[in-house]
């Protein structure tokens, strides 16, 4: 007895020894902060267009706050976490940070300190970017002018607060390595995977995650809501009524919106305009292959798209219709032949396709701003002008006339519900 | 909050909140009255100005929703009033109170850079929104399709 008391004991006294060895890590030395005069000014550059790819600057500002000196919060479901500040600043910033400490946290998830850094950190993504490419982002963020501005507490509670079992996180879900060629396929297709996969973390947003907030595994891009909007699918699965070619994701990717998709809308407005922005086309061309690709466009754009007939639809008796008429129409009725930007096709738009109205109800609330979407085309948001009834009426007569799927359920309580969510920053 | 946005050619600021309505800052901030307040809810088109170029209740459109953008009124369509859409108003003697029409001539405008040469159908359709108490919608009607004409004409003559 006493012996397997005795081996028991021994057997948490190593295991605890074990885990101790794979979550501890060293700090690494605070260095002097770099200035500027240290880099290229092409390396820079550089850092500028990848930090625009990782739309650092979305996550990492707050709202109305300087660039890069974090305080945004990240809604997660053990907690909100606060963005650090990524300025050089030294005592609150990352300014003691030597390139080795900024890349063993973009790679590995662990701050200059030897502290476990949260994967609200998408690190999971990072750890596939290239050296060359950490070197020009440090070199960018370090040229930056330094913020002193001190982190926001986190309001993640016990246990997940310790930051020791990060580790054990890390043990069940992350795989730490560079981003691999995949020699099957183009050089193009490879550095769009390479940016979607890496840095610009797409499956962040649009890969459901599990019960440990970990993106499931094999469940790449299946779609998930993220802050009350639907990131949808990326893979076939993707329900929009035309597929997604390399075309009509490069139109969206670079300009904002597609005719024959829609908008880009929520949160997926910055990561265009204040990210993706900053790269040259070739790269989002590069991306968009590599998602043609994912969502099987070629193979689906076999299939002929029957769409509703927008006059039959507004002939009917319908009070709705006349909702739609009064509201909608002087923007979205089109008579051309060919799907036009300027009047969007409500029968094409995604949002309309989706299993949940969310992202259709966010829009009529809240419309598109003019730095949201494409430019130049604007919409108002109806919030204070149309009753959770008249939203649901909408969403119903939409969803009936324009798509042949079945109805949402519950409208007007799942309206009420969108409502309420609100904007949480 | 500030809000910086173009005001028919001028540079402006509002520093009203930026949840107030478009409408509000143009009529009351800025001083321009042409835009009327009709329903407040999106519903009626009195207040439909451009936002770069294209039709929008500023009754419903949140000031800091426009940063930057070009926002014409009625009395920015034309320099001079004579847009071709004016003109023709005038011709075929549209309006009889005449609350609903700038908001009316600025949904039309919109309606022709769409579409050029627009049946019944398109007409009804994008100028359903744009409610006429006093029934002028003949004219209306009529005026649009005076103003398409005389707008083709002219680029055939070109």
């Amino acid at each position: 007895m006493k012996l397997l008391l005795g081996g028991l004991l021994g057997l948490i006294v190593a295991g605890a020894a074990g885990f101790l060895a794979i979550a501890w890590w060293p700090a690494i030395p605070p260095v002097q902060p770099p200035t500027s005069q240290h880099f290229p000014p092409a390396l820079i550059a550089q850092g500028a267009v990848l930090a625009g790819a990782g739309y650092c600057a979305v996550c990492h500002t707050a709202a109305g706050g300087t660039p890069y000196a974090g305080g945004y919060g990240v809604g997660t479901p053990f907690g909100v976490i606060y963005s650090a500040n990524i300025t050089p600043d030294p005592q609150t910033g990352i300014g003691s940070w030597s390139e080795a400490a900024f890349a063993r946290a973009m790679r590995r998830g662990i701050a200059r300190d030897g502290t476990q850094l949260f994967p609200a950190l998408p690190y999971d993504h990072f750890t596939k970017v290239s050296d060359g490419d950490i070197q020009a982002l440090y070199a960018y963020l370090m040229s930056l002018p330094p913020v002193n501005q001190a982190a926001k507490t986190n309001t993640v509670g016990f246990p997940f607060n310790i930051r020791y079992l990060q580790a054990g996180w890390k043990l069940l879900f992350f795989q730490p390595g560079l981003y691999q060629t995949d020699e099957t396929k183009s050089a193009s297709w490879n550095r769009g995977a390479y940016l979607a996969t890496g840095l610009s973390h797409c499956g962040g947003c649009h890969t459901p995650r599990n019960a440990f907030g970990a993106e499931e595994s094999g469940q790449d891009y299946a779609g998930a809501v993220i802050d009350g909007w639907t990131a949808p699918a990326l893979t076939a699965a993707n329900p929009s009524p035309l597929p997604w070619t390399a075309d009509d994701l490069y139109t969206y990717l670079r300009g904002g919106a597609d005719a024959r998709h829609g908008a880009a809308a929520g949160p997926m407005s910055p990561v265009i305009h204040a990210g993706l922005a900053k790269l040259p086309d070739s790269d989002i061309r590069d991306i968009a292959i590599y998602y043609a690709d994912i969502d099987q466009a070629a193979e689906r754009g076999k299939t002929p798209l029957a769409t509703p007939d927008e006059t039959a639809s507004q002939q009917e008796a319908d009070p709705d219709a006349a909702l739609y008429a009064a509201a909608c129409a002087s923007c979205h009725y089109d008579n051309a032949t060919a799907p036009r930007a300027i009047r969007p096709d409500l029968a094409l738009n995604s949002a309309l396709w989706l299993a949940s109205p969310n992202n259709f109800v966010n829009v009529v609330l809240h419309g598109i701003g003019t730095n949201e979407g494409a430019a130049g085309i604007m919409m108002p948001g109806f919030a204070a002008a149309m009753s959770d009834g008249d939203i649901a009426r909408l969403a119903a007569f939409l969803r009936r006339t324009r798509t042949n799927l079945p109805p949402w359920p519950d409208l007007e309580k799942q309206v009420s519900a969108i409502r309420g969510t609100g904007d949480t920053q | 909050m500030t809000t910086s946005f173009n005001l028919n050619g001028r540079s402006v600021v509002s520093d009203a909140p930026g949840d107030t309505p478009l409408l509000w800052v143009i009529r009351d901030e800025l001083g321009l009255k042409g835009t009327k307040f009709g329903c407040g809810i999106g519903e009626c088109g009195a207040c439909t100005v451009h936002v770069d170029g294209r039709a929008q209740r500023s009754c419903i459109t949140p000031v800091n929703s426009i940063g930057g953008a070009a926002i014409t009124t009625i009395e920015g369509l034309d320099p001079h009033g004579q847009h071709p859409l004016q003109e023709a108003w005038i011709a075929a003697q549209v309006p009889q109170c005449g609350y609903c029409q700038s908001g009316q001539i600025m949904q039309a405008a919109t309606l022709l850079n769409d579409f050029p040469n627009p049946s019944d159908a398109d007409i009804n359709a994008v100028m359903g929104g744009n409610l006429c108490r006093c029934m002028a919608y003949i004219r209306i009607r009529k005026a649009i399709k005076l103003a398409a004409a005389q707008v083709l004409g002219a680029a055939s003559h070109e």
